[in-house]
């Protein structure tokens, strides 16, 4: 197999196979032409270290999380239902998404529906990458020493409580690593959840994401490390409104290890 | 004996009187929907040791932590006091625990004085923090009016509380002292001290300068009394009180989810399940469940959860969760707090004009209850109470959730409430109502056609 390839179910159950892992990889990632990177990205670290994963290809589709949130509970369950079904006869076991509101949903909101899998974050998946030795950091990559601040999302931090694997990603890369004050449990919105990035927003006197995006620029960091692709909308959107898009980077963590790890 | 009497009549009619306001707390909260949380009860009753009883999330902000631990504290010994209080009153006795229990008597009182002591040091604290320093959250616009009344009213009664326990003690030491101790015990004419820590000082500093013992024995019963009604004017108070988190904190924490199941779970409309089934298979027969809702989402109080109910209760008014909103901090108009208080103001609104559900749940007024035919009308969702901005800007980020030291879910609240809002009455942002048609259609948000899903594969040798 090529590294440039990546595998589709439909394909592998033709040959009578069943990867290990779906890589399930959302709308934003499938869609967004700048999230789409962190989705080659993250593909090509299963590729290079030859990680028996699929992906659904263009039978994937919304999971549903912004109808849900937003109170469609007949068009999410109509998603999740068709979802099930699909993953259910491709007999998938493991799912790993680097969008922590899939993540989420499949995660919490599947399984009473009849969708039972493991479902891993790609920033836990990559932290016991590392930890396995399977991911080795190469000498003097461009990240190391570098001032990074990590945005917890909420569908990853509060939501399902995965504060440390992101962090522990970027620690890796002997980055300094640097907290904004409101992190982990106390960490900020960056105003994008709860299908609010679909809409304007209400009437206020600021946008969540501009607050955020100051408080993340205020600590001096070079890259703002993102794990999920609403929160990357919202700061690329905050970071052109301060121009500083020169300054700091917004970044996946995929993204950040790909470029830094041996291959 | 007529003290005796006296007290019996006093202490009974507050305690009816509580019982009373409590029952009807209980029936409001009992209009919710059914919700069964009886699982899992090892696990619950952890989570309440921790988070309710050992204040486990006060300490995310010590400072008001460490003085609301002094009350609270303060509040618990406290109650070995007015055990002997109850029965001194009850038997004529004076300080029956005394002989009892000897020189632990002697610790317990002075633990207790001590704890008074750093409890009026909290109290006083709170008041500057409430009307002086005007903390933002203590001042933001739900807090206008009773609220912000009620948060202070608590505080002077708790004042009221220590400076009645001194005023017992301190004249009951100078009476000792003087040898006149009316002490169960103690023989007549016997002086000496209670060596209590802080009322062997305070008490003949202040009171020494009586010479008149009969005097010292009325200041020593107004000490007493004093104590005993403002006791019990706080449990009358604490039914239409946010200090009834003091009781409801208890069971909140033990029945919440909040902790138990990761805090991004919606639940599933059950009822929504059913029909899709039917939709996907038509020879499938739905459920139907009599405890379901008898609508999609909530309108009012009673399609919401008996639990968000219970919440309302015992929200203690704090503001944590509003400080903590990102859209509150942003400006706009969604306040967590102010949500969880709507809910307990419909409440009350809804016992006050004594409206009644009918089977689809809406309220009837009862006859003759003037205004009650507009107050039916005030449902929950819409201007009286949560309006569709309020709702709308909430990016469930579940800060407030997290922030919350009683374990208050109000994304429990806020969702529900979208849910009616999109599938009973189509209302929705236009970009919503977009989204929702692409999902339907290209299966994702965006107007992307679904063929294209994969085509981000075609440039992975480019980067």
């Amino acid at each position: 197999m090529s590294n440039h390839t990546v595998p589709v179910m439909a394909d592998l159950a033709a040959e009578g196979k069943t990867p290990e892992y779906l890589f399930w990889v959302g709308c934003a990632g499938s869609f967004d032409s700048r999230y789409q990177r962190v989705t080659r990205a993250f593909a090509k670290i299963l590729n290079s270290l030859n990680i028996d994963y699929a992906v659904l290809g263009p039978e994937e589709t919304c999971n549903g999380d912004p109808a849900k949130r937003a109170g469609n509970e007949f068009l999410f369950q109509m998603q999740a239902m068709q979802n099930i079904e699909l993953m259910n006869m491709y007999q998938v076991k493991k799912i790993i998404t680097a969008c922590p509101h899939c993540f989420n949903t499949i995660k919490n909101e599947y399984p009473s529906l009849g969708g039972n899998y493991e479902v891993i974050h790609h920033s836990t998946f990559l932290q016991d990458l590392i930890n396995q030795g399977k991911i080795k950091i190469k000498e003097g990559g461009e990240f190391k020493g570098k001032k990074i601040t990590f945005h917890d999302s909420c569908y990853l931090g509060r939501a399902n409580d995965i504060y440390e694997a992101p962090r522990k990603v970027l620690e890796a890369l002997d980055a300094d690593l640097t907290e904004m004050k409101r992190c982990r449990t106390k960490g900020l919105c960056c105003g994008g959840g709860g299908a609010q990035v679909f809409k304007d927003a209400e009437k206020g006197n600021k946008e969540v994401n501009q607050e955020r995006t100051e408080e993340a620029v205020a600590t001096g960091a070079k890259v703002l490390a993102a794990a999920c692709p609403f929160c990357m909308v919202m700061f690329n959107d905050g970071i052109k409104k301060l121009n500083k898009e020169e300054e700091v980077q917004i970044l996946d963590i995929a993204e950040i290890l790909e470029k830094d790890m041996e291959k | 004996m007529i003290q005796q009497i006296l007290f019996v009549l006093t202490f009974g009619a507050g305690f009816v009187y509580f019982g009373l306001q409590a029952s009807k707390i209980r029936q409001a909260i009992m209009l919710g929907r059914p919700d069964d949380r009886s699982d899992r009860q090892g696990e619950r009753f952890k989570q309440m040791t921790l988070v309710a009883l050992g204040q486990q999330k006060m300490f995310k902000r010590w400072i008001p932590a460490l003085f609301h631990l002094f009350i609270y504290v303060a509040f618990i010994f406290t109650q070995i006091e007015l055990i002997e209080i109850v029965i001194d009153g009850v038997s004529g006795s004076h300080r029956f625990f005394r002989p009892i229990l000897g020189g632990f008597y002697t610790f317990i009182i002075s633990l207790i004085e001590v704890l008074s002591v750093l409890a009026f040091v909290g109290t006083l604290i709170f008041l500057a923090r409430r009307n002086l320093l005007k903390i933002p959250r203590f001042v933001k616009d739900e807090m206008n009016g009773w609220p912000k009344l009620d948060g202070n009213i608590i505080l002077y009664l708790e004042i009221a509380l220590i400076v009645f326990i001194f005023t017992m003690n301190g004249a009951d030491e100078v009476l000792y002292n003087a040898g006149h101790s009316h002490a169960t015990g103690i023989a007549a004419g016997a002086s000496g001290s209670y060596d209590f820590a802080i009322s062997q000082f305070v008490g003949p500093a202040i009171f020494g300068g009586v010479q008149d013992y009969h005097t010292l024995e009325v200041i020593e019963r107004v000490g007493w009394w004093g104590h005993l009604l403002t006791v019990l004017a706080f449990l009358v108070y604490l039914p239409i009180s946010k200090h009834f988190h003091i009781l409801l904190a208890f069971p909140n924490v033990f029945f919440s989810n909040v902790g138990l199941v990761p805090k991004g779970k919606a639940e599933n409309l059950s009822q929504v399940t059913e029909e899709m089934k039917a939709i996907l298979d038509p020879s499938y027969q739905p459920v139907e469940n009599e405890d379901d809702p008898k609508r999609f989402g909530a309108r009012d109080v009673t399609d919401l959860s008996w639990k968000s109910l219970m919440d309302a209760y015992t929200c203690t008014e704090c503001g944590r969760c509003t400080s903590v909103c990102p859209a509150n901090l942003t400006g706009k108009k969604l306040s967590p707090r102010k949500v969880v208080m709507d809910v307990r103001d419909r409440l009350e609104e809804i016992q006050k004009y004594k409206l009644k559900p009918n089977e689809e749940g809406e309220f009837v007024p009862a006859n003759g209850v003037e205004g009650a035919e507009e107050v039916a009308g005030h449902y929950l969702l819409g201007e009286h109470h949560i309006t569709e901005e309020e709702l709308r800007a909430c990016t469930t980020c579940n800060a407030c959730v997290e922030s919350c030291p009683v374990n208050i879910n109000h994304l429990d609240i806020i969702l529900p409430l979208r849910q009616y809002l999109v599938m009973e009455e189509s209302s929705m942002p236009e970009e919503w109502g977009i989204m929702f048609n692409n999902v339907e259609n290209n299966g994702a948000p965006w107007a992307m056609p679904a063929a294209d899903r994969f085509k981000w594969a075609e440039e992975m040798g480019e980067e």
